[in-house]
């Protein structure tokens, strides 16, 4: 056809211009290439940075109201704390006060008690003057009871001094030693020896060695009565007992002289005595009194 | 030869043994005869006697054997040598009362001269013997045996303790308790003996009911009787606080007061000793005691008596004035520090004039007041020349140097430390000048009187090395007063003066 012949003359006309025009720019596609990237790039980055700013607005947005929340939130608990302190502080200087003065009050009340101290030690010097004067009077009463003893015991001395010298009270016929005619008055010795009666003397005790207690006193039984020369001997060999003081039963002695006796009757079967026999029991029994001596 | 014949020779060996045992016992009472018996031999004569059919000799030999044993050491060690002590404490068992008296005697003879002798006693069963013996009726046994379980408890613990585990405190406590008071004395004096060794012993005394007995016989008017009780009291009570409480609560003690003016010196010197012992333990008790009025008595007591007597009685003040400062003031109020300063004044031996110093450190040491108290009856320069002494003993050295340094320490009366300026050593300078410093530079009165009376010239005179605390107190003191007073006083100042009038050239 003509039409599709045209076209198709045309066409390959065109075609080399059209070829021509299709790639004009091969020699600076590299360049356009890399331009358009570049372009592309930057129109990316700005969209992103765009988002970005716009988030981060918005971060801080956030960020700012929750820091303000937190932070009002621990300035009131701050504030809370602070109150809470300067309460504590008041209470505390309060019981401070009272403890200071409650202290003080009681140290000086019952442990450092100046006033209790002062009078204890006026009441001591007191006591002390008390105890003293008590114990002088006591002593007095004392001296004076020692010495009333004294004089008793020593007027007694002298009543028994005159009780042995009344030989020396003066007679009518003759003045005594004490009684002297140059004197205007008696002395005292001789108007005691005129009160005090007289008196026989007892005889003293008299003192002799040393003694065992249990013993008679050996001299004495063998003289006042005769008796044979082994018969002390065999009763202290036989009964040695018989010669010691202080027997528990009440009847020893009746027993010891029905021994004694028992004794005799044998001896006297088998000896024949010097002394006369009606003289034996009493004398015996002297004796066994006085070997009974308890001290 | 008839019977009578043999008869008379018996007969006359016994008297010839009664007689030899008998003169034999009276020769032995006197000691000069002693010697002469022990050479020939009279230990081993004696000895067979003992064991003799006839019990008058027995009992004679046993008494000769007693006294010879209580003369002497050597004679006891032959008693026990002799084997001698075991037949003793046999028939001490079985004898009649004469016999167990003599026995008990010589045990007692053998025990008082060593705790070894007192062993050999106990070790052949004499304690037992003894505590037996207690219990018998007659009082003059049982002084006796009392008499020789004191001599034995006395030496050491373990003999009381021998004593006390045969049981003898219950029956001594009971014998307490007898009319005879020459039994009640050796009693008393038995159970003070064993008190005195440990706490154990006094404990178990104690426990039998024995200080309410003690205490009932403290109106006894016998005076050795007092002397036992008191000393048995002090022995109980040394030990600690609940035993001296316990004797507290008897109530002695208005009534031992009275005791304190007894005619018999060591009466009072064991009335001193119990206070003293009971003070010791605890501020209460001294408490209890000053208040009966003990302080005034007590103070009587070491005026009246000299020497040794006066020991507890200052040893006493001491101890009570050492629990509390209210105490030591009490004491000074009692005129307690003349008191002293007379003793130390009067007393020659070591012993009591340190007892006096320590006493007087006690009182002093507590504050400004007791060492004013102190200073003021001079005892002060007393303890210096005590301290400075060089015959004293150390013990009163070192007592008198500590005295001094606790009274110092607290004495701010000027009067009473310039005295010490002048003789003092260097360490004890150190305090008075300290105590100076601390009080010259508030006083002016004393400032005034430091300087008349010649003070700040002495404190010139001493030398001190440099950054020393001595002369920090120097420097102290030169700083209250005026330059020109400090440069008059200094030593060589008249020499610097005429230098200068040398160089002085007149305009």
């Amino acid at each position: 056809d003509m039409v599709e012949l045209l076209k198709i003359g045309s066409e390959i006309t065109e075609f080399p211009k059209e070829l021509f025009y299709r790639n004009r720019f091969e020699d600076t596609r590299q360049r356009e290439n890399q331009v358009a990237t570049q372009i592309q790039s930057w129109f990316r980055a700005c969209k992103v940075r765009a988002y970005l700013s716009h988030l981060h607005k918005k971060a801080i947005i956030i960020q700012k109201i929750w820091r303000g929340f937190t932070a009002r939130a621990r300035v009131r608990q701050m504030v809370k704390a602070a109150y809470f302190i300067m309460k504590m502080n008041f209470y505390e200087e309060m019981a401070v006060r009272i403890q200071r003065r409650w202290r003080g009050f009681f140290q000086r009340k019952y442990i450092h008690n100046f006033y209790a101290r002062k009078s204890y030690l006026e009441g001591v010097a007191i006591k002390n003057i008390l105890v003293r004067r008590k114990l002088d009077k006591l002593n007095e009463v004392q001296k004076r009871e020692r010495d009333c003893r004294a004089m008793v015991k020593e007027q007694e001395g002298k009543v028994y001094q005159a009780q042995r010298l009344h030989h020396l009270m003066s007679t009518k016929q003759c003045p005594g030693v004490f009684n002297s005619p140059f004197r205007q008055a008696p002395h005292e010795m001789e108007l005691l020896l005129r009160q005090v009666k007289y008196q026989v003397p007892t005889r003293l005790a008299p003192r002799g060695r040393v003694r065992p207690q249990g013993t008679p006193s050996p001299t004495n039984s063998r003289t006042c009565c005769s008796r044979e020369p082994g018969e002390v001997w065999e009763q202290q060999v036989q009964c040695p007992d018989l010669m010691l003081s202080l027997q528990t039963s009440y009847t020893y002695l009746e027993e010891a002289q029905n021994q004694l006796q028992q004794q005799e009757t044998v001896r006297v079967r088998t000896e024949t005595h010097t002394v006369c026999t009606h003289n034996d029991t009493p004398t015996h029994k002297i004796m066994l009194q006085k070997s009974y001596h308890i001290h | 030869m008839s019977q009578r014949q043999i008869i008379q020779v018996f007969e006359q060996y016994q008297k010839s043994r009664m007689q030899f045992v008998q003169t034999v016992a009276d020769l032995a009472s006197r000691p000069i005869n002693i010697e002469i018996l022990q050479n020939a031999g009279v230990m081993s004569m004696l000895r067979p006697l003992l064991l003799d059919v006839v019990p008058s000799i027995q009992q004679t030999a046993a008494l000769a054997l007693g006294r010879l044993a209580d003369h002497s050491d050597d004679l006891a060690e032959a008693v026990v040598k002799e084997d001698i002590l075991p037949q003793l404490v046999q028939s001490l068992v079985s004898q009649n009362r004469f016999y167990k008296k003599a026995a008990a005697f010589v045990l007692r003879a053998v025990a008082k001269h060593s705790p070894e002798l007192a062993q050999a006693v106990v070790a052949c069963g004499g304690v037992g013997a003894l505590v037996l013996c207690l219990e018998e009726f007659d009082p003059g046994v049982k002084e006796a045996a009392t008499w020789a379980l004191g001599y034995i408890a006395r030496h050491n613990a373990m003999l009381s303790q021998s004593v006390v585990d045969a049981g003898a405190v219950p029956l001594l406590v009971l014998c307490l308790l007898e009319p005879e008071i020459a039994l009640k004395r050796i009693a008393a004096s038995t159970l003070s003996d064993i008190c005195k060794h440990t706490p154990e012993l006094a404990q178990t005394v104690v426990d039998t009911g024995a200080i309410a007995h003690l205490a009932q016989m403290i109106l006894n008017p016998d005076a050795k009787l007092k002397r036992q009780v008191f000393s048995a009291l002090s022995q109980i009570s040394k030990h600690s606080v609940s035993l001296a409480e316990m004797v507290i609560e008897a109530e002695i003690f208005p009534a031992a007061l009275a005791s304190l003016r007894d005619q018999d010196e060591y009466v009072r010197k064991n009335v001193a000793t119990l206070m003293r012992e009971v003070v010791k333990h605890s501020p209460e008790l001294s408490q209890l005691i000053i208040n009966y009025g003990a302080l005034s008595g007590v103070i009587d007591y070491v005026n009246d008596c000299r020497g040794n007597l006066r020991l507890p009685g200052i040893m006493m003040l001491g101890y009570v004035a050492a629990h509390s400062e209210t105490l030591a003031m009490a004491v000074i109020i009692s005129k307690g520090v003349p008191q002293l300063g007379l003793c130390l004044a009067e007393e020659s031996e070591h012993h009591i004039k340190a007892a006096t110093v320590w006493s007087i450190g006690q009182i002093g040491h507590h504050t400004p007041e007791h060492a004013k108290a102190v200073a003021t009856a001079h005892l002060l320069p007393k303890l210096l020349e005590f301290y400075m002494d060089a015959s004293s003993s150390e013990d009163l050295q070192a007592k008198s140097k500590k005295a001094l340094k606790s009274i110092l320490q607290k004495c701010t009366h000027v009067p009473g430390l310039e005295p010490l300026l002048y003789d003092a050593p260097s360490n004890i300078l150190k305090h008075v000048v300290c105590q100076f410093s601390k009080v010259l530079p508030h006083d002016s009165k004393a400032r005034r009187l430091f300087v008349t009376s010649g003070g700040l010239k002495k404190v010139q005179e001493i030398e001190a090395e440099p950054g020393s605390a001595l002369q920090e107190h120097i420097n102290a003191i030169n700083g209250c007063f005026p330059e020109e007073l400090v440069r008059y006083y200094t030593p060589g100042y008249s020499e610097a003066l005429l230098e200068r009038l040398d160089n002085y050239q007149s305009a």
